[in-house]
């Protein structure tokens, strides 16, 4: 039971930080029908500057008298300097291609390389350590240890999660969203610039990613430039389950991804963690082949 | 026009700026608590000199300031092709197949190597080109019949003996039936699930590869695999055959410009014939084929079916070629080359296609002496041709057609 609880926890985790990522995805994908490979990329930038500035924190000593600002300094430098990165991908490669689908996603994967190349360039190949001595120890019941990282983690998940719902189902900027998903020449026709819109959602989910991605380096330590590939897949993943360009579906479905992912390598097999997660999702979309949550999209085509 | 010109020059502008934001954070601030600035401003300055060149080299082919000079080159570039179409396909085709043929005896080692992955990648492109060019299913998993049919033969040959000739239908065979296995549960789903589903596959594939040691070595690969062997007969008292293996490059060259052509022959082939429309009315609507009597499902499966048999073959041509597979070759990344080869070179379009893929494996070559900075080029021409040609290099003539529709349907309505 212990384990089972241990293992809960893990998986929450790992959830949270899919289902942020997964939402860049479902997002683009809701307002221009595009799949963002480069999305991964946002991510892994995302995770490069948080330990830029968590490292020039600490040179200076800031982390010893203010470390909780030096966190929310680091966070939030690396969630605009994704949605700075994203928008400006978004207008280089995105815009000009906009109506034919196979084109821009081309165009996306070619960004993907480039990007992953770039950081590659700027970083270096090595892993790029982060500091580990901000969140030490946390708490334990019995066999059962939850570090204050993951309860870091989890909370700013939630917290990210209930601001996003609030923005886009209570503010006009969301109700604008919402429309131009739905029909662009309509909401173009009531005065809401449809471009700018999709660079504003290009935005909210790379510094949704970029936040994933400091947490991620904090939970495993490090952070690599070819990491946002394989987490972005799987975080895709998580948004299909879920029904591709619904919101409340690419929650749910990262957490799926994430719990099915750590119950299948605690329970079963490590070596096949990845596999439980892609069954899942093969089995889901064989019975419902719109996602748990996905509407019924009829013409979809290549 | 000249209003015309500013936009380009503020756009321009505001995109140096950008860059030069996205640029300093990453290279400028240090661990170490300092900030620089010199290297971030030498980076910028040699994007800014190099992309300032374009952008006048851009200006001036719109303004056509220079029409005196280009204008006779674009004449005698006409005048060319007008020649090159006077003279009947039939000539190109002997001239081409000529130079194919002479290739490897002109030409150094890594120049064939190079010569045998573009072919082997042709032969990949003409499957994927059925299942997403025809059938229009987009699949980003495509490289597992690839890797099945590279371990069909690698197996069967390490623990069986058995010879390449004998494993060659046998991995077109697994191939299909792993096609088949696919592309059934998949049917019902469209667009981008489908795309989804079939990299699920293909990484369950690489994984499965990757972890079952008793049989396929891990990550460790299979080595000892044996090359393609033919039997020569020989008279030296009585008339007996002799084994002889295939290890030149230049005479495997030979085998797999066999296979290249003839699965361009044969997708051409498959492609006008009625199974062919029967994919491309699929691919235009699926509703409506299947209102006309197209047997949608049926169809559908046979595309990814004969798409897997065209990768199982090429895979175990790969595999006696590099004579060792590891799962490491068949990773999603090559699923999405292969695909842009086929969506680079035009959807549908045969040379298109060939050309993509000379386009894909020869600018990584070609770049070799830049080691780094390869790939990062390689990344920036792909969006680059995207932006300039979408709908591919050479496009197919059909949706040559439906593209000039949709541009004029576009002006009718257009918003954004």
């Amino acid at each position: 039971m212990d384990y089972f609880i241990q293992q809960l926890v893990n998986g929450l985790t790992l959830g949270g930080l899919y289902a942020l990522i997964a939402l860049g995805y479902t997002m683009v994908y809701g307002v221009i029908f595009l799949i963002n490979f480069a999305h991964g990329e946002f991510f892994t930038a995302g995770g490069y500057i948080g330990v830029i500035a968590l490292s020039y924190c600490i040179a200076h000593g800031y982390t010893q008298t203010h470390p909780f600002l030096c966190l929310a300094g680091a966070f939030s430098l690396a969630m605009i300097y994704s949605a700075y990165l994203a928008v400006g991908v978004e207008k280089i490669a995105y815009l000009p291609l906009r109506g034919s689908r196979l084109a821009v996603l081309l165009s996306a994967l070619g960004m993907s390389i480039f990007l992953q190349n770039g950081m590659m360039l700027t970083q270096g190949v090595m892993d790029k350590a982060y500091p580990g001595e901000l969140f030490e120890g946390g708490f334990s019941f019995g066999m059962v240890t939850i570090s204050y990282l993951q309860i870091m983690i989890i909370t700013m998940t939630v917290l990210l999660l209930f601001g996003l719902n609030r923005l886009v189902y209570k503010t006009k900027i969301g109700m604008a969203m919402r429309a131009t998903a739905q029909d662009k020449t309509m909401s173009a026709l009531v005065a809401i610039g449809s471009n700018n819109i999709i660079s504003l959602t290009f935005a909210i989910g790379a510094g949704l990613a970029a936040a994933a991605g400091v947490m991620v380096g904090l939970y495993y330590g490090s952070v690599h430039y070819d990491m946002g590939f394989n987490l972005g897949m799987k975080a895709f993943c998580a948004a299909v389950l879920g029904g591709i360009g619904n919101i409340t579906g690419a929650m749910l479905g990262g957490l799926i991804i994430g719990l099915v992912e750590v119950f299948g390598a605690g329970y079963i097999s490590g070596q096949y963690k990845d596999v439980f997660a892609f069954i899942i999702l093969i089995g889901v979309l064989y019975y419902r082949p719109t996602g748990i949550m996905g509407e019924n999209i009829d013409e979809t085509r290549v | 026009m000249r209003q015309e010109y500013k936009k380009i020059w503020k756009n321009y502008a505001v995109g140096m700026a950008w860059l030069l934001g996205l640029l300093w954070p990453m290279l400028g601030i240090h661990p170490d608590g300092t900030l620089t600035f010199h290297r971030t401003l030498t980076v910028w300055l040699y994007i800014f000199a190099g992309s300032l060149i374009c952008v006048l080299f851009y200006i001036t082919k719109k303004s056509r300031i220079l029409s005196g000079v280009t204008d006779p080159l674009v004449n005698g570039a006409g005048k060319l092709s007008d020649i090159s179409k006077a003279l009947p396909t039939s000539v190109w085709m002997v001239l081409l197949f000529v130079f194919l043929l002479v290739y490897p005896l002109v030409n150094g080692r890594y120049a064939i190597d190079v010569a045998i992955s573009v072919l082997l990648y042709v032969c990949l492109g003409m499957g994927l080109n059925i299942v997403v060019g025809l059938a229009g299913m987009l699949d980003l998993g495509y490289i597992a019949f690839y890797g099945v049919g590279a371990y069909t033969y690698a197996l069967l040959n390490v623990a069986y003996g058995l010879s390449f000739w004998l494993c060659l239908p046998l991995a077109g065979c697994f191939a299909c039936i792993a096609g088949c296995l696919v592309g059934y549960p998949t049917l019902n789903m469209r667009g981008d699930y489908l795309a989804i589903v079939t990299m699920g596959f293909g990484e369950i594939t690489r994984i499965v590869l990757n972890n079952w040691m008793s049989l396929t070595n891990g990550p460790n690969g299979i080595l000892g695999i044996k090359p393609i062997s033919i039997l020569i007969p020989t008279f030296h008292n009585t008339m007996s055959f002799e084994t002889f293996w295939v290890k030149k490059l230049n005479v495997l060259y030979y085998f797999v410009l066999i296979l290249a052509v003839i699965s361009v022959i044969a997708v051409t082939r498959l492609r006008n014939s009625r199974i062919g429309r029967a994919w491309e009315s699929i691919r235009e609507d699926e509703t409506a084929a299947e209102l006309m009597g197209v047997n949608t499902f049926r169809y559908k499966l046979l595309a990814y079916a004969v798409g897997a048999v065209f990768a199982g073959l090429a895979g175990a041509f790969f595999a006696a070629r590099m004579r060792f597979v590891s799962p490491e070759s068949f990773t999603f990344i090559e699923s999405c080359m292969v695909l842009c080869m086929v969506v680079l070179g035009g959807m549908g379009s045969i040379p298109g296609i060939v050309l993509g893929v000379i386009v894909l494996i020869a600018l990584p070559e070609v770049f070799r002496q830049f080691a780094l900075y390869r790939m990062l080029v390689f990344g920036a021409a792909m969006i680059i041709i995207m932006l300039f040609k979408p709908d591919g290099l050479i496009p197919a003539k059909r949706l040559k057609i439906q593209a000039q529709y949709e541009k004029k349907g576009e002006t009718d309505t257009n918003v954004s």
